[in-house]
């Protein structure tokens, strides 16, 4: 996985509560075996209208976000859906960092599997930040995770929470299932004790 | 002290290893697969070289992505098609037994699994599905995970999680009638919100509970994560021991028996603590149709379109006012005077047998309104050849209802079945976003009878005022 230590990027404002990932990426681009290229439909129902056009005052078509690295926006960040199509996408277009005042906990999981910070803020200083990078003005921030810290050049300083665990594997872009390995014997000793459950029996069809 | 909730005597069996002051490696009992969000995971293992660690813990199905029409017929997009086939191939070569197209178990992955006697209590299941849910019902601890855990669970088995809070939702009373299981948890969410519920595992409790039957249960079960819950579940009781009776992969014999006693012990003690919890009356609680774009944006079918000037925080009222212009609403308007293009009765919510003969009791005698496209997607092949047995098929099909093969259709618009831009639905799945059954497509939430009505109807009536004969079951 690729790490994740400190960002220095522009912000793009999503002003949303409940952002959800059918919207994040909608169905037609779940059909992909791929993790790869999800980029094209990030959005997709807000980036463009029905005949494909460009929907001119969405955000992320806006001239003064383009190459916005860091996203701030509403409540419950990436509800629905399991996903995880809407995390690669999100990495794909170019996002390192997500603020919002709180994530929907699939979405949150997907984040960390990826490299993609999700950084919970106290309402306030979400509204502050938002504020800020509505004003169109290449309002930058950086977030960095060692500290914990949310900076700007304006004076912002806020101090985020993160899981010990989640903080050290993206700092040191850690393998989940090789960090999982290192328990086969406790795994092993595990499923003695307890046998597969189902009852098998001959294939009726 | 020793005082227990299902959840937390679930979670404890299943710990392989702590971090101090972080998740604990679960093990996982049952892996349930299906195409869409599987495809990196088994790329993911090949990739490494790794194997599958429990292939008889993992069981697959083809549902979210296959045509609901004649199956004899090849899968005419292709895209579709590659996908179904990368499933056939990661499951034959990873040695998962898959219930494809064409087999009698074959359904959507949160019907079969308790259908089958897979979903047992006491269990760790996941699948990379939000609706996983759903096998909450039978005392589970069952909740959605993304593509990497998907692979992690794979190739390990286990699953990092930090343990959620915990919250408690009573129920007591009598549901009135006409209103069901999908009411009680519509009118639950537009209670607590979308996100009321985020960090949290939702045990439902209290004597109405306990009074629903286990398909009932699935369908609470299953919307908890439109609260932002992960997993629901309820505690074994009686029910659900004769439920998972006979079951074919339940335990047989003698085996059943001591598996059925230590299932009645998970249940939550009676002074268990919950970080939360929340206490409804089934009397509050009337026929529910979503106006909106989330499934909390609710009221009952006696009520109005709510106007977005009575939402005092300002991103609340720009949420509502742009759901109305998507849904192409206008405020005041009585829910029983919005008109339908579209009716669906499906879905991992509502498309098991109990759904059916509700809705076909509803539409016995009568017909579809001119104008109206109604289909019936049964949620499995067992589902369907149930329902035919007791003759729903010819009453939907004399009705004017389209009598579908079974998988998720509708519900997310990945096949072919999905709106035109414009078309308003009556639905009885479980999501009402922005697109989600077809770009520009409308989406309102209901019960099953309340679907039924509608369809007869050509828009939203409150089913309560219609006479309705119960099917009775064989």
């Amino acid at each position: 996985m690729r790490a994740f230590r400190k960002v220095t990027g522009l912000v793009a404002p999503l002003n949303k509560n409940n952002v959800d990932t059918d919207q994040i990426i909608p169905k037609q681009f779940l059909k992909s075996v791929e993790r790869k290229g999800l980029k094209a439909g990030l959005f997709y129902g807000w980036r463009f209208t029905p005949d494909g056009r460009e929907v001119a005052d969405f955000v992320l078509n806006l001239p003064q976000y383009q190459g916005a690295s860091i996203l701030v926006t509403g409540a419950n960040f990436g509800c629905g859906s399991s996903r995880e199509h809407a995390v690669w996408a999100l990495d794909d277009f170019g996002f390192r960092a997500i603020i919002a005042p709180s994530f929907a906990d699939i979405f949150r999981t997907n984040c960390f599997k990826n490299g993609l910070l999700p950084v919970v803020l106290d309402p306030q200083t979400v509204h502050r930040i938002m504020e800020r990078a509505l004003s169109g003005s290449g309002y930058r921030l950086t977030v960095d995770l060692e500290d914990q810290t949310v900076t700007d050049k304006e004076g912002l300083e806020a101090r985020f929470d993160i899981e010990p665990f989640q903080k050290r594997r993206l700092l040191e872009g850690l393998d989940d299932i090789g960090l999982t390995l290192v328990y086969s014997a406790q795994i092993e000793a595990y499923e003695r004790l307890h046998p597969v459950p189902f009852f098998m029996e001959e294939q009726t069809n | 002290m020793s005082s227990k909730t299902l959840f937390e005597k679930i979670w404890e069996q299943h710990v392989i290893v702590e971090e101090p002051g972080g998740p604990a490696l679960l093990y996982i009992d049952l892996h349930l697969v299906h195409e869409v969000t599987s495809p990196q995971a088994f790329e993911g293992l090949r990739a490494a070289g790794r194997k599958v660690r429990a292939p008889q813990r993992t069981f697959g199905t083809l549902d979210h992505n296959v045509p609901t029409t004649d199956r004899s017929l090849p899968i005419a997009d292709p895209q579709s098609a590659r996908q179904v086939e990368a499933m056939r191939r990661n499951c034959a070569e990873f040695g998962i037994q898959l219930f494809d197209l064409g087999s009698r178990e074959q359904g959507i992955v949160h019907v079969i699994g308790p259908e089958l006697g897979l979903t047992q209590p006491g269990m760790t299941i996941v699948c990379g599905d939000s609706h996983t849910s759903t096998h909450g019902a039978l005392g589970a601890l069952a909740f959605g995970i993304g593509t990497s855990e998907v692979e992690h669970v794979l190739a390990t088995q286990c699953l990092w999680q930090s343990k959620p809070k915990i919250m408690e939702i009573w129920v007591e009373g009598e549901l009135g009638p006409g209103v069901s299981a999908k009411d009680l948890i519509l009118g639950i969410i537009g209670r607590t919100n979308v996100d009321g519920a985020t960090g949290h595992v939702i045990e439902y409790r209290g004597p109405t509970i306990k009074r629903l039957s286990i398909e009932e249960r699935m369908t609470i079960c299953n919307m908890s994560i439109e609260a932002g819950a992960r997993a629901g579940m309820v505690s074994p009781d009686e029910k659900t021991v004769e439920y998972l009776r006979g079951r074919r992969y339940a335990p047989k014999g003698r085996a059943f028996e001591r598996e059925a006693e230590r299932w009645l012990r998970l249940a939550t003690d009676s002074d268990a603590k919950f970080d939360k919890s929340y206490r409804f009356r089934a009397e509050e609680f009337a026929p529910q149709v979503t106006w909106g774009t989330n499934p909390a944006m609710v009221v009952d079918v006696t009520g109005k379109v709510p106007d977005p000037s009575s939402f005092a925080d300002p991103l609340v009222r720009a949420a509502a006012e742009r759901a109305l212009e998507y849904m192409g609403l206008v405020p005041g308007t009585p829910i029983t005077e919005i008109k339908i293009d579209r009716v669906f009765i499906g879905s991992c919510t509502n498309s098991r047998l109990h759904d059916l003969m509700t809705a076909a009791a509803v539409v016995k005698g009568r017909k579809v309104a001119p104008g109206v496209r109604a289909m019936v997607v049964p949620g499995s092949q067992q589902v369907k050849a149930a329902a035919e047995a007791l003759g729903l098929d010819r009453i939907f099909k004399e009705a004017g209802f389209e009598w579908r093969e079974s998988g998720c259709s509708m519900c997310l618009g990945m096949n072919p079945d999905i709106l035109k831009p414009g078309e308003r639905c009556a639905s009885t799945s479980n999501r009402n976003f922005e697109g989600r059954q077809g770009p520009g497509g409308r989406t309102h939430l209901v019960s099953p009878a309340m679907a039924a009505a509608a369809a007869l109807e050509g828009h939203f009536v409150d089913v309560r005022t219609m006479k309705i004969e119960p099917i009775e079951q064989l």
